[in-house]
C-alpha cells in the first residue's frame, strides 16, 4: 500500500488524497489551519475551480493571496482586506498632500532666491529706460512655469476612493 | 400572490426570492453581474453565512467589500485584492522617496542662499564679530528647524 498522507484539504473534506490532488502542493498535512481559513471563506470547490483556471506556475502565488484574503475576512468579517486597502489609499493621499507641500516651498525658495537676485542690478544705480522698468519687474519667462505645478507629479496615482457604496466599485481595480 | 421582482441572487440562482432574502437589499436585481462575481468566487452559501454572521447595520458595507473584493478576483484570478495592495505600497514607497528628495533639495538650496548671501564682514567695530555670530547662530538654528520639519 503506497502511500501518501494525505494533503491539508482532503484530511479536512475527510476524503481520498488522490495522487494527483489539485490542493495537496499548497496545504501540506502540516499546516491544516491554511486550508481551514480558505474552506471556510471560499469554499473547496471554489478554490479548485480558481486554481485549475490557472496554469500551474501561477497557482502558488494565487493560493498565497487567497490566504491573505481569507485570513482578512477572518479577522475583520465586514471590510476583510479592502480595509487595507482603504487605509494605504489615505495614506497615498496624506503623503501626496506632503509632497505637494514640499515642492511648494521648493518654489517659493526658488523664486525669492531668484527674485533676491534679479534686485541686485538695482542696488548699482545703472541708467534704466523708465517706460521697462518703472516699480515693478517681470517674471523672466522660464520661471512662469513654476507657477503651475501639479501636486500628481509622481505618475500613476491611485485615485482617493472612499468606502461609500456609489464609488467603492468604482476604484480602477487591477487590470 | 404579490409580485415583486426577484433580486439578483434568487434570480440567477433560480430560487423564489423570499420577503426575508437576506441577499436582496444587497444585490438588486439591477446589477446582475455583481451577484455573478460575489457567486463566482464566494457562493452563494457562503456570502449567506457571511452577511448573518455581520450585525444588520453593516451589512451593506460588508456585502460592498465582499462584492469589490470578487470583482478584483476575477479580474485577477492569481492575486485579487492583493495586487491592489502591493501596488498601493509601491506608490507609497514611490512618493517618500520624493518627499525625500524634496528636502534633499530644499536643503541644497538653503545651504546654497547662506553661501551667496555671507553675512557682512566686520569693519573693526567688535560690535560687528557679535552680530556676526548671532547671524551664523541664527542660520544653523533654522537648518536644524528644515531638518526637523519633515
Amino acid at each position: 500500500m503506497g502511500g501518501h498522507s494525505p494533503c491539508a484539504s482532503c484530511k479536512l473534506l475527510r476524503r481520498r488524497c488522490a495522487k494527483d490532488c489539485i490542493f495537496a502542493p499548497y496545504f501540506p498535512s502540516d499546516d491544516p489551519h491554511k486550508f481551514a481559513i480558505v474552506h471556510k471563506v471560499f469554499g473547496a470547490s471554489n478554490i479548485s475551480k480558481m486554481l485549475q483556471e490557472l496554469p500551474v506556475h501561477q497557482r502558488a502565488d494565487a493560493v498565497s493571496s487567497l490566504v491573505y484574503e481569507a485570513s482578512a475576512r477572518v479577522r475583520d468579517p465586514v471590510y476583510g482586506c479592502v480595509g487595507a486597502i482603504s487605509f494605504l489609499q489615505n495614506q497615498v493621499s496624506q503623503l501626496q498632500m506632503q509632497l505637494a507641500v514640499a515642492q511648494a516651498e521648493i518654489l517659493c525658495i526658488q523664486m525669492q532666491q531668484d527674485s533676491s537676485v534679479m534686485q541686485l542690478p538695482r542696488m548699482m544705480d545703472a541708467p534704466d529706460d523708465d517706460k521697462s522698468s518703472s516699480s515693478s519687474f517681470l517674471l523672466p519667462n522660464n520661471l512662469a512655469h513654476f507657477l503651475s505645478f501639479s501636486p500628481a507629479s509622481s505618475g500613476n496615482v491611485t485615485q482617493d476612493h472612499s468606502l461609500r457604496r456609489e464609488t467603492i466599485l468604482g476604484h480602477d481595480v487591477v487590470s | 400572490m404579490s409580485s415583486f421582482s426577484r433580486c439578483a441572487a434568487c434570480k440567477y440562482l433560480r430560487r423564489k426570492c423570499p420577503q426575508d432574502c437576506i441577499l436582496a437589499p444587497y444585490f438588486p436585481s439591477s446589477n446582475p453581474q455583481r451577484f455573478v462575481c460575489v457567486h463566482k468566487i464566494f457562493g452563494a452559501s457562503n456570502v449567506t453565512k457571511m452577511l448573518q454572521q455581520v450585525p444588520g447595520h453593516l451589512r451593506a458595507e460588508a456585502a460592498e467589500c465582499i462584492s469589490y473584493e470578487a470583482i478584483a478576483r476575477v479580474q485577477d484570478p492569481v492575486y485579487g485584492c492583493v495586487g491592489i495592495i502591493t501596488q498601493l505600497q509601491q506608490q507609497i514607497s514611490q512618493i517618500h522617496s520624493e518627499i525625500m528628495k524634496t528636502k534633499g533639495e530644499m536643503i541644497a538650496h538653503h545651504c546654497a542662499h547662506s553661501q551667496h548671501h555671507p553675512p557682512p564682514q566686520p569693519q573693526g567695530d567688535p560690535s560687528w564679530s557679535i552680530s556676526l555670530h548671532q547671524q551664523q547662530q541664527d542660520y544653523s538654528q533654522s537648518d536644524e528647524h528644515l531638518l526637523r520639519k519633515y
